[in-house]
């Protein structure tokens, strides 16, 4: 018998509003998040900050009514609770405070978001090299500013912490962007129907006329990162920008490639993966409400391919019709009737996608880094390590891990994976490489905390 | 497409098709190995690495004494490696400890190791701890510990800096090693010879073949006219993150990687090809490690894992020729670490005939005659 | 080597939380991460990687690892996983930790 109706595990835009349509419609929802307060990435720490930290804007604001919703009785929001594992039933094991237990239900949706494409180049493991959503978190978490901080990268992210940064009095050194002008091109034919997501895109280009107007200096077309650290312990950052060699120092390289759906606990989950070709990235096979292809399991959000808060938002309340009317507390009419209105919503929050992923793709020096690139953060393996396991004949990432180690540090692969593909496919783009294997414990966990696990029900035989 | 003919091709790149490719190549043939998918089942990436002796065919003599021959063979043979690749497998025989926390079972080893003493005579050693003579020698041990077997002989080496040394090895030596060759079926050839239809539709002709596809021998061997049926056996293991001390012992159910993390296994269980690690054992693997050693408690697993061991039916090593088809050989076992020195030479002579020795009769898949027939 | 933050903190009102980093004594605002208080407190490392390379936190949303420490005596923490409580100890790490807490050198 399962213990309560949902599991949610995630507590971002798709977690939170397949919660409150959950629990509106009946349900018992217990929502896990490794996370001490819900929200999210996006949405970090804005029940907290109300009343302060303006300069993070109006859409982060905007989430504040996703958190208040959560105040339902039929949802138990448990913070600091980390899923490590997955079971058919199906059942969810979860460590809080030390303590590991196992929860059944009769739906489980996973709705754990995205991590930012690793965005390897010679000197990314030094202290003072950072993700930019990792500043952005220090910002809304901690109320801490990056100071003399250069931006390097690309995406529409990159834009929109250049203006926090820029609105809080702390604006970006300089602008270092890798997209080129060819790209950009390439991405208008997606442009038309960018324009269903036209809120979007004006927002886009304000960010844009923000950074113009604090004259922030910017470069393009930027390629060939490397950062070294000076005598006291500023980042020297290099690169080539138009053909000429630049160079800056900086307190803090502050780099961003986009995001990519955080896919460790749906593989570990046995769910199918496929590959997404203009996202580059795995993402799990489901369908529009969210199923997959293991019962009882439902994706939402950015885990399920990237697609921003809004669409999250919409994803989530699409699953939880879905649910609500696999519990039979709705009839299939009154779901398919009531989806209607998230069904545009995803619509318009989805139709920039295609743009943006056009406009700004990771470029190939990111996803298949010089040979003196460390790219198991973990392990400290090189891209030329690689190449040499690839020359020995390693077709896949399996292969390459057990020649190298490359991804059985505590991380898992999280850092290392996108780049192994990258490196797998170099001069074989067509080759299929299946996506790599995860599997439990999706998050360390202590001997000690295993062994103590208690299993009140024998499995039936 | 038609390719070059190699003398021999080994059909597997696992630990015993590199040991025996490796083998075949010190003797001066020429050798290819032809490799399956990345995602095949192979026990050559997710073994526990043990060079181990203790009970090692204790029913059976010929295995008793084969396992002992590798023991003694492993610090040359991995000297050798060292040599041929630049990789140290971190080759560790310092003895080896079995533990139980159930006196019927320390009870029943003791008299399994009693009985592998009878067939290795002088060559056995082994001796039996009760369980505060070991906290004396070893504090750290657990309460519940009520004894342990020790045996000197035993040991572990890097399970996959293992496998990738032998294929560097083999490649040093002028082998070729061909990965995502997946032979699907073996087409003997009326005049000699035998056509390898790889998946993917390239065929592969050669004079002798030697089968050596761990699980994928299953399908493979028929074809070659053996009737050795090898099925999968599911192994558990959970991998620690890495310490920078030592742990001050090597058993057959925890043992410390020489990078650090430790590694803790040894369960088996028939699940057919599912791989996948549970959550019981997982927990139960868990128990063993701080029962055995408490201090372990706070220490995290970062992955826990499935992996199928090759069993023959009667779980001994199966060296067989084919009487049907002269030229093809098969060769399977489940510990593949331990016995890779003698896959590396000796089994060399007995594919090629060119020593009397040694004497691999009790190995014959003939054993497996009469439950065939039945 | 000591290296300033390479963040500046707002001027906040609000409670604040000691702890101390190495021994020595020092303050956050209440309410962030142990990866946060190291971060706002000094620029260099927080963790040496087995083969001595400095590393500190990197992603803050637990994916990287490279924010590991000792807490309270538990080595390998997550920094940006955990809360600071007030009287926490924080110790950086260099190297592999060690079988019972403690790290090498
Ligand atoms: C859990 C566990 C723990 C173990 N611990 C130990 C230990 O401590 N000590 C010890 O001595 N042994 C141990 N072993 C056993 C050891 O790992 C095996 O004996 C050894 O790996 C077997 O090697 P193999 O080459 O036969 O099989 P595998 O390693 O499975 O290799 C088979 C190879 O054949 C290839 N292949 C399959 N089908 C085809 C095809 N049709 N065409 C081409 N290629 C194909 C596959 O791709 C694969 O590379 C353990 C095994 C397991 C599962
Ligand atoms: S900073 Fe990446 S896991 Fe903590």
């Amino acid at each position: 018998m399962a213990e309560v109706d949902l599991i949610i595990i995630g507590a971002g835009p798709a977690g939170m509003s397949t919660a409150a349509v959950a629990a509106r419609g009946g349900l018992q929802v217990l929502m896990l998040d490794e996370q001490p307060q819900p929200g999210g990435q996006i949405y970090r720490n804005v029940a907290q900050n109300r009343a302060k930290r303006g300069f993070l804007g109006q859409a982060y604001a905007a989430g504040v009514d996703l958190v208040d919703a959560l105040d339902h009785p039929g949802i138990t929001h448990v913070a600091g609770a980390t899923v490590w594992r997955l079971d058919k039933g199906p059942q969810v094991t979860w460590s809080r405070g030390g303590k590991s237990q196992t929860t059944s239900a009769a739906h489980v949706l996973l709705a754990t978001g995205a991590q930012e494409r690793p965005a390897p180049f010679p000197g990314w493991t030094l202290p003072g090299v950072m993700p930019a959503g990792a500043a952005q978190i220090l910002m809304k978490t901690a109320g801490m500013l990056p100071k003399d901080a250069v931006l390097a990268g690309s995406g529409p992210l990159l834009y929109l912490i250049a203006a926090q940064m820029i609105d809080a009095g702390s604006p970006p050194q300089t602008l270092v962007e890798t997209q080129t002008f060819t790209q950009m091109l390439g991405a208008t034919p997606h442009l038309p129907r960018a324009l269903f997501g036209l809120p979007t895109l004006l927002k886009g280009l304000g960010l844009i006329a923000k950074i113009r107007k604090a004259a922030v200096p910017r470069y393009t077309a930027a390629s060939g990162f490397h950062a070294t650290a000076t005598e006291s312990g500023k980042i020297q950052f290099s690169f080539r920008a138009k053909g000429r060699a630049q160079s800056l120092t900086c307190g803090l390289l502050l780099t961003h490639q986009g995001v990519i759906p955080g896919t460790h606990i749906t593989r570990a989950a046995g769910i199918a993966h496929e590959w997404n070709a203009a996202q580059g990235a795995f993402q799990p096979q489901h369908d529009l409400w969210g199923e997959t292809d293991q019962p009882g399991l439902h994706v939402a959000g950015d885990g399920a391919g990237i697609g921003g808060a809004e669409a999250a938002a919409a994803a989530g309340e699409l699953a939880a019709l879905n649910i609500l009317c696999q519990s039979g507390r709705i009839s299939s009419d009154t779901r398919n009737q009531r989806a209607a209105h998230a069904r545009a919503a995803l619509f318009r929050a989805r139709a920039i996608r295609p743009f943006l992923d056009a406009a700004y793709p990771p470029p190939a020096e990111i996803l298949a880094p010089t040979d003196e690139t460390i790219v198991c953060r973990c392990e400290e393996v090189s891209a030329g390590a690689v190449r040499q396991a690839i020359g020995e004949g390693a077709q896949g990432h399996r292969q390459i891990k057990t020649s190298l180690r490359c991804g059985m540090g505590p991380c898992q692969g999280r850092m290392c994976d996108a780049t192994l593909r990258g490196l797998l496919s170099e001069g074989r783009a067509n080759r299929p490489i299946s996506p790599p294997r995860a599997r439990s414990p999706i998050k360390p966990i202590a001997l000690g905390e295993l062994a103590a696990l208690s299993f009140p029900q024998e499995e039936p035989a | 497409m038609q390719q070059r003919t190699p003398e021999i091709t080994i059909i597997g790149g696992g630990l015993v098709g590199l040991s025996v490719a490796l083998g075949l190549l010190l003797a001066g043939q020429r050798v290819r190995v032809l490799d399956g998918a990345d995602n095949d089942a192979r026990a050559s990436q997710g073994n526990f690495g043990l060079i181990w002796g203790q009970g090692k065919g204790w029913d059976f003599a010929p295995y008793a004494n084969w396992t002992m021959d590798a023991l003694a063979a492993w610090p040359a043979f991995a000297q050798q490696l060292q040599e041929l690749s630049g990789i140290d497998v971190a080759l560790d025989q310092s003895g080896g400890y079995e533990f139980f926390t159930d006196p019927s079972e320390f009870d029943a080893f003791e008299a399994e190791l009693t009985q592998q003493a009878t067939h290795l005579g002088h060559r056995a050693r082994y001796e039996m701890l009760n369980g505060d003579d070991l906290r004396c020698q070893m504090p750290g041990i657990g309460p519940d510990v009520v004894g342990a077997s020790f045996s000197p002989c035993d040991g572990h080496v890097n399970p996959l800096r293992f496998l990738r040394a032998l294929r560097c090895s083999v490649q040093a030596m002028g082998g070729r090693v061909t990965m995502g060759a997946t032979v699907a079926t073996i087409r003997p050839q009326p005049g000699g010879g035998f056509a390898l239809a790889l998946a993917d539709g390239d065929v592969v002709n050669t004079e002798q073949v030697v089968l050596c596809a761990g699980l994928g021998s299953a399908s493979l061997a028929g074809d070659l006219g053996f009737i050795t049926q090898v099925k999968p056996q599911l192994g558990e293991l959970l991998i620690t993150e890495k310490l920078g001390d030592r742990l001050p012992f090597l058993s057959s159910t925890i043992r410390q990687v020489d990078e650090g993390g430790v590694q803790i296994g040894g369960t088996k269980a028939d699940a057919g090809l599912d791989d996948r690690e549970s959550l019981r054992v997982m927990a139960k693997l868990a128990q063993h490690a701080v029962t055995v050693f408490p201090a372990l408690a706070d220490v995290r697993v970062v992955r826990a894992w499935g992996a199928l061991r090759v069993m023959s039916p009667d779980g001994y090593p199966v060296y067989a020729k084919s009487t049907a088809h002269p030229g093809a050989f098969l060769v399977t076992c489940h510990s593949g670490v331990t016995l890779a020195p003698l896959h590396a030479s000796v089994l060399a002579d007995w594919i090629l005939n060119t020593s009397p020795i040694p004497d691999l009769e009790a190995f014959d898949e003939c054993r497996f005659a009469l439950s065939h027939a039945a | 080597m000591n290296v300033a933050s390479r963040f500046r903190t707002l001027p906040e009102t609000g409670e604040s939380v000691q702890f101390t980093l190495d021994g020595v004594p020092a303050t956050a605002p209440a309410g962030v991460t142990v990866a946060a208080a190291l971060v706002a407190h000094t620029g260099a490392w927080t963790r040496q990687t087995a083969q001595g390379a400095p590393r500190t936190a990197y992603c803050m949303m637990g994916v990287c690892f490279d924010c590991l420490v000792e807490v309270d005596g538990t080595p390998n923490t997550q920094a940006c996983m955990t809360l600071l409580g007030d009287g926490m100890t924080v110790r950086r790490q260099t190297g592999l930790r060690n079988l019972n807490g403690g790290h090498d050198g």
